[in-house]
């Protein structure tokens, strides 16, 4: 007897007890179940919530390993052990130094936000004597990716507890909540200990510690630089694009983002017209802000001037627009469901995202908070889009029968 | 049978857990938000909900069958800005920081809805005694939530209780400061207190399933 067998007999003896829901979450994630369908069913589809889960954390395996290499390339860069990356495949970049550092600081991050998550799932499930849910695995991989390197770990773990709770579980579970459960950990960090996500140094790993000594290491995000009117400091546009900079984990390399997008809009997962308009979104209020740097009525004395004088279009390269556009605003539960409504939907993200950039004073970045924002109004959305197309028949039919 | 019948302890008791003001009847949710960030506030808005109430309940009570119906609102205003004027007025001259600290929230117990609510539905309706333990049992209701808001809320967002650092000082890293631990700046925003008053309601339902509405 395998141990697939084994695994059949235990689940059927402890079938209807307590602890049956845990236990079946590992037999599931290992094996197929036994009790499956052979003939008869006359709908079949590959893509189930497991499968379409794995994929989406398929396309964010490549973010994840950029931003390990680059947790560590960011240390070396500033304590001057390697010089500056030129090209993408560099060795300065992709070496086992860089790896080693890098992997010491962002794997415990992706253990806890993994760990603590599927403990409070299966909590949740045992309580609620259902199945556990796969929502966590896609939450869990985002999680790493979106915090600063040096966040310590009872914070995050304690964020994850709150946004999986109180984000998720308390609106029903996987399928059900309002709020993107990632970014609302996000946020519940963002507000709760602020020192330890924004500011200069919090962006490069190490950068807390020497603060004052001979060799500090600056850890300012090219946002933070440009909202104090210093313009894109020692980064070049490639540097940007390719993601060599400082920033949260995995949020940097945009050429990796472009081809994780590939992935979600190929695989039909993510939707194309949310991550489309979002940019669309961003433009414009992008163009608007330069419109008005343009006719002058905001000079250089401006506190505002360093990021409204941002070309249009690089707003889309700097921060974490891209990668919110093709990851968050995409996620199918808490986004809008009509495509008449993801049109809306996502512009208003990119709109609003640029917008709380360019005007809040205390952090020069707004892609979670707008998307949050906009979590909130999707069901809103949908509803008058709703309402439209059935008055737009309604009056079809008038017109016919007439 | 002692001072309180077994009715007139249901009056006292039964607002402060299953049908209490806040969590139940959700009335008077602003200034739980408002005025919990630390304990200290939240006691004394707890106090001064207890004295308007009670007295405002046997004032309405005793009048309630002079007063035209018609222009009944505008009198049950009057009594309870009357009080709230006295409120006032002591804690200037006996805790004037404190009511700095309250700012408008004493003059915004007139708005408190509990209190609006128990006169209407209670205090127009009963006698003086019952009224007034009415009163006092919804506003000790109002206060229990309020203080259990503002323990959390002091305790997790500033690491101190009544203002004594009772985790430590968190300039001078000692205590549970030492090992990294550090304040919780969400609950110092009001937005927290309305999710610390969500779990209570939230751990309140999930204990007595009778109290889940059925929709």
């Amino acid at each position: 007897m395998g141990l697939k067998q084994n695994l059949h007999t235990l689940k059927m003896k402890y079938k209807g007890t307590k602890m049956a829901p845990a236990f079946n979450a590992i037999h599931t994630f290992l094996y197929l179940p036994n009790e499956t369908t052979h003939n008869g069913t006359h709908i079949k589809a590959a893509d189930d919530l497991k499968r379409t889960m794995n994929m989406v954390i398929m396309s964010l395996v490549p973010c994840l390993l950029f931003g390990i290499f680059n947790a560590g390339y960011q240390y070396n860069v500033q304590t001057g052990d390697v010089t500056k990356a030129l090209s993408f495949f560099s060795t300065e970049f992709w070496n086992f130094s860089n790896f080693t550092i890098g992997a010491w600081k962002v794997l415990p991050l992706v253990v806890v936000s993994y760990g603590v998550g599927l403990i409070v799932e299966f909590i949740f499930a045992v309580i609620k004597g259902h199945e556990v849910e796969e929502g966590y695995l896609v939450t869990g991989m985002l999680v790493p990716l979106i915090v600063p390197v040096d966040i310590p770990l009872w914070m995050l773990s304690i964020a994850v507890i709150f946004g999986v709770v109180i984000g998720k579980e308390v609106f029903g579970g996987t399928g059900m909540n309002i709020l993107n459960p990632a970014l609302t950990i996000r946020a519940f960090l963002f507000f709760a200990y602020p020192t330890w996500m924004s500011g200069d140094k919090v962006w490069v790993t190490g950068a807390v510690d020497t603060v004052g000594q001979p060799d500090a290491i600056s850890g300012e995000t090219i946002l933070g630089s440009l909202a104090q009117n210093n313009g894109f400091g020692d980064w070049s546009m490639m540097d940007q694009f390719l993601g060599f900079i400082p920033g949260s984990v995995g949020e940097t390399s945009k050429l990796l983002i472009i081809v994780g997008a590939l992935i979600l809009i190929l695989s039909k997962i993510g939707s194309w017209r949310i991550i489309l308009s979002t940019l669309a979104g961003a433009l414009s209020m992008g163009l608007i802000f330069n419109g008005v740097v343009n006719a002058g009525w905001v000079t250089e004395s401006s506190k505002f001037f360093g990021l409204m004088n941002v070309v249009f279009w690089q707003h889309l390269f700097i921060g974490s627009i891209l990668f919110g556009a093709v990851y968050m605003a995409t996620d199918p539960v808490t986004a809008s469901q009509t495509n008449k409504g993801k049109w809306i939907y996502g512009f208003l993200i990119g709109f609003i995202s640029i917008m709380i950039r360019v005007f809040n004073p205390a952090y020069p970045e707004g892609v979670f908070l707008a998307i949050l924002l906009m979590n909130v109004f999707a069901p809103t959305i949908d509803h008058y889009v709703l309402e439209g197309n059935i008055k737009k028949r309604a009056k079809r039919l008038k017109l016919k029968t007439a | 049978m002692g001072l309180l019948s077994k009715k007139d302890t249901r009056l006292i008791l039964d607002p402060l857990a299953d049908d209490n003001p806040i969590t139940i009847q959700v009335l008077g949710i602003c200034s739980a938000l408002a005025i919990t960030a630390q304990l200290k506030p939240s006691i004394v808005m707890a106090v001064s909900v207890i004295f308007v109430l009670g007295l405002g309940n046997v004032v309405i009570s005793l009048m309630r069958n002079i007063i035209p119906s018609k222009i009944r609102i505008i009198v049950q205003l009057i009594v309870v800005a009357t009080l709230v004027i006295i409120v006032d007025q002591v804690l200037k001259a006996f805790a004037y920081e404190l009511s700095k600290e309250l700012s408008v929230f004493i003059g915004l117990i007139i708005t408190n809805c509990i209190i609006m609510g128990r006169f209407e539905a209670f205090a127009l309706g009963n006698g003086p005694w019952k009224a007034f333990l009415d009163g006092v049992g919804n506003a000790l209701g109002y206060g229990v939530i309020l203080i259990i808001v503002g323990f959390f809320r002091e305790l997790l967002g500033s690491g101190t209780l009544f203002g004594f650092k009772v985790l430590g000082d968190s300039v001078e890293k000692t205590g549970l400061y030492a090992i990294g631990y550090e304040n919780n700046g969400f609950m110092v925003l009001p937005p927290m207190a309305l999710i610390v008053v969500g779990i209570i309601i939230w751990v309140q339902r999930s204990r007595n399933s009778a109290l889940i509405e059925e929709n």
